[in-house]
């Protein structure tokens, strides 16, 4: 059994969009911080830090989910993909591309977990009906856009022509 | 927020786990999902000396049928069960209830047995468990007990399982022949929590009345609870006995008051939404008896 006491640093190692990074951690650093402080990959937003916004939401080990609500500590050997994993240079995804396309971000605070859901979400179900992708959104809380240009992003990159 | 600091122990086997809950008891808590005791741990509401992690330990992410009960593993995932196809047709109950149960980016991690062992009164997995009447395994240091989920849920967020014990399984009375199985809820968001949730295991015999009937209420007071419908049983199964049963329910409950709603509009749901899930449900039986 691994046991690390409540002020103990230790090194955690896991596989960041494609790479082996590490980084230390006390047993209380959310996986969100350690991405952000430790890691220097400020593209993960943090919003209430208790599982409700959705702005922190990345891919672990193939699974959109909160990274507020899993510590650092319980991550070594995980494979993470963040926003940063999404475009290769200045070349979006069709995702990204729909997102600028439709206007689906003002303020830009949600788009990086919402970016990280759908991404998952298409991969497992590449034509979504708007009912399943305004389901999927609800685990997203977005202040200024209204959600209807987010739904047309997604919308026009699962079935085209929008 | 930041949780208060917390050690951290991750266990390989159940017994290491069940160990450390000997040597540590009320001071530890055990992780599994974290979608609960994780918001839980960053609001402070809860400071555990030591969070004991069983995301690791292998085996408890099955999904077994046999002699009429399907056992679920403390960490089979609500997405995994919402997918398995030996859920799907052996406890459709659960199946129905699993996507109210909050949202995409959670379910994908959130545990059956993490729902459980938390004990919120307006949660999906435990109304899901009492209406069926299953019940709750857990393992202690050289003993295995097996607690009916009526007897589990004590109160908001607190259960029968000792300190020491660790919920190891979850086990659902297979579907039972000629019930149809329905659930609905009413939440502010959908995926939010219920304010109040209705789940309804239905048997209409052949000559369209009703037979066994299990009705289970969340949200409404502070644990999962099922009404007693037996004196119901023989009689038409029909949108009047659906009202007249609702009826009598809204007028037994002893609902909690909070932010979200008062008693009257708690007993007004159980009412409303108790009679659309019964109507329902007779509907599609009578249909299939
Ligand atoms: S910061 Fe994780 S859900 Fe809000
Ligand atoms: S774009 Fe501002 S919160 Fe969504």
């Amino acid at each position: 059994m691994i046991r690390v006491k409540p002020d103990e640093r230790v090194r955690v190692s896991l596989v960041v969009n494609g790479r082996w990074l590490f980084g230390h951690a006390e047993p209380r650093m959310l996986l969100s911080d350690f991405l952000r402080h430790e890691l220097k990959l400020f593209g993960t937003h943090v919003g209430c830090e208790h599982g409700v916004c959705g702005a922190c939401t990345v891919e672990i080990d193939g699974r959109a989910t909160r990274s507020c609500l899993r510590y650092a500590v319980q991550c070594d050997g995980a494979t993470i993909r963040t926003v940063e994993g999404l475009a290769v240079g200045d070349t979006l995804t069709p995702l990204q591309a729909a997102f600028n396309r439709h206007h689906a971000l003002q303020c830009g605070f949600c788009t990086a977990g919402i970016l990280m859901s759908t991404t998952a979400f298409l991969a497992e179900n590449p034509k979504p009906t708007e009912a399943e992708v305004r389901d999927m959104l609800s685990g997203h809380i977005c202040r200024c856009t209204g959600y209807e240009q987010i739904v047309s992003a997604i919308m026009d990159v699962a079935h085209g022509g929008g | 927020m930041k949780p208060v600091a917390f050690g951290y122990a991750r266990a390989e086997t159940v017994e290491e786990a069940i160990d450390l809950l000997a040597e540590e008891g009320r001071e530890a808590s055990v992780i599994a999902g974290g979608l609960s005791l994780g918001a839980m741990l960053n609001m402070r509401l809860v400071r555990p000396r030591i969070v004991l992690d069983i995301n690791r330990v292998p085996g408890l992410d099955t999904i077994v049928a046999a002699n009429g009960v399907v056992t679920t593993g403390a960490l089979v995932r609500q997405v995994d069960a919402f997918r398995d196809p030996t859920i799907a047709s052996h406890v459709p109950l659960l199946a129905h209830a699993l996507p109210h149960v909050g949202h995409y980016q959670t379910r994908s991690r959130g545990t059956l047995g993490g729902s459980v062992a938390h004990a919120d009164p307006s949660a999906e997995i435990p109304l899901a468990l009492v209406t069926l009447g299953g019940a709750v395994v857990l393992r202690a240091k050289g003993r295995t007990r097996r607690v009916p989920a009526a007897d589990f849920f004590l109160g908001v967020l607190t259960t029968a399982r000792e300190e020491n014990e660790l919920l190891v399984a979850l086990e659902w009375p297979t579907r039972r022949p000629r019930t149809v199985y329905a659930f609905d809820e009413i939440a502010q968001r959908h995926g939010d929590f219920a304010i109040a949730a209705v789940a309804v295991a239905a048997e209409v015999v052949p000559d369209g009345t009703l037979g066994h009937l299990a009705l289970g209420l969340g949200g409404i007071e502070d644990r999962p609870i099922r009404i007693e419908t037996a004196g119901y049983a023989g009689r038409r199964a029909d949108a009047s006995l659906a009202e007249a049963i609702a009826e009598d329910a809204a007028s037994r409950v002893v609902p909690i008051v909070d932010l979200q709603a008062n008693a009257d509009y708690r007993r007004q749901l159980v009412r409303v939404l108790g009679r659309r899930v019964l109507a329902a449900a007779f509907e599609d039986a009578v249909r299939g008896a």
